[in-house]
């Protein structure tokens, strides 16, 4: 049926708003919508589709950890044939960590705040970090990052580390790019929820490993001017 | 009962990995051991067609009088082979180790181009704690 219509794409979206959702999980839906041969003996309860599942569960269903690094992998390959150099495939990696971030940040908040009768948002800086070196991660990488820190010498930046990023595990980077960190992409994902929150940041990974964790990176944030007078004014 | 070496060899018959651990087997230039490893290509895929029932998984163990080859085909047709002395018991569960190994640090590594020699620092790593150091 979704053929007989100009914009199978749209059709198909409007069915699955309108139909109830037995319908639309019955085997014979989904034959229309991927072309697929009935299968005889095809379970009754086919598995909700993700867009259909709860947002609000707290508990989440894991994902492969292999398959993901798999998807890594390729995905910084396919960035590495399109640039010409280290930076501008990590400022690649970070857009599409940017991505991500925004999408996490919605999730997090909604799993976090709809439940709650006085819903609330950070407008302090350290806060928003903390949640971020906690919940953030916890949602991504299902553990909490090592630690934060502050710099010295500039008052505008601050610092995340893992000690074994998890994207990194199996990532040996050749010695004549020794200063690319494939974990932009998770400096993209914290840049967006930083942007998402009101902080705008410059966000950028770095290798800092020590003789205990070899793949240990920074995440550094270099926030921007508004901010930290917008910091002053609250305080 | 020492472990002398370990090669990886791609589906072409290329030498794509090889490595020293021990002493006990006379040193080698690089292209000796990739005519050594063309070679083995050869001799394994004849191997693989000596059954008079159908196919065969090809030669497994090849032994000398003062060391032992055990080869492992995978799936996709990469071989790994371990040289060891005569005695040595568990040849066939190292293989397996460093199979698992060059899933993990090899071809996960957005780095590394499938057939090509293997220069990934993590799988040197984790082949030293696996086997020992190398000469």
């Amino acid at each position: 049926m979704a053929y007989s219509q100009p914009h199978s794409r749209v059709s198909v979206l409007s069915n699955s708003s309108t139909a109830s959702s037995v319908e639309h999980f019955s085997p014979a839906a989904s034959t229309t919508r991927f072309s697929l041969p009935t299968t005889p003996g095809l379970p009754s309860r086919v598995r909700p589709n993700i867009y259909d599942r709860n947002l609000t569960k707290t508990r989440i269903p894991e994902v492969s950890g292999a398959a993901f690094t798999f998807l890594f992998s390729e995905m910084v390959q396919y960035t590495q044939k399109r640039v010409s150099g280290i930076n501008d495939l990590e400022r690649r990696l970070n857009t599409l960590g940017y991505r991500i971030g925004t999408r996490v940040l919605e999730l997090m908040v909604w799993r976090a705040e709809s439940q709650s009768k006085a819903p609330k948002r950070e407008i302090r800086f350290l806060p928003a970090l903390m949640s971020i070196h906690t919940q953030v991660w916890r949602a991504v990488f299902g553990k909490p990052a090592d630690a934060i820190e502050k710099s010295v010498e500039n008052a505008d930046e601050y610092m995340i580390i893992d000690n074994d990023p998890l994207i990194e595990r199996y990532i040996s980077v050749p010695k004549d790019m020794s200063q690319l960190s494939c974990s932009s992409f998770t400096a993209g994902i914290v840049e967006a929820v930083l942007d998402g929150l009101g902080f705008p940041a410059r966000v950028t990974a770095h290798n800092t490993p020590t003789a205990q964790a070899p793949s240990r990176t920074t995440i550094l944030i270099k926030l921007e001017k508004s901010v930290l007078e917008r910091e002053e004014v609250l305080k | 009962m020492p472990i002398y070496g370990l090669w990886v060899i791609n589906k072409a018959g290329g030498l794509v990995y090889q490595r020293n651990f021990a002493d006990g087997l006379a040193q080698l230039t690089s292209n000796e051991y990739l005519v050594l490893a063309g070679t083995l290509h050869g001799i394994h895929a004849i191997t693989s067609r000596l059954s008079p029932i159908g196919s065969s998984s090809g030669a497994q163990v090849i032994e000398g009088e003062t060391f032992k080859m055990t080869i492992l085909l995978t799936a996709t047709a990469t071989k790994f082979v371990l040289l060891t002395s005569l005695s040595e018991t568990t040849a066939d569960a190292v293989l397996q180790k460093v199979y698992e190994i060059y899933s993990d640090a090899v071809m996960k590594n957005p780095f590394h181009t499938p057939e090509m020699p293997i220069r990934s620092e993590g799988f040197d790593t984790r082949i030293t704690a696996l086997i020992g150091n190398g000469s």
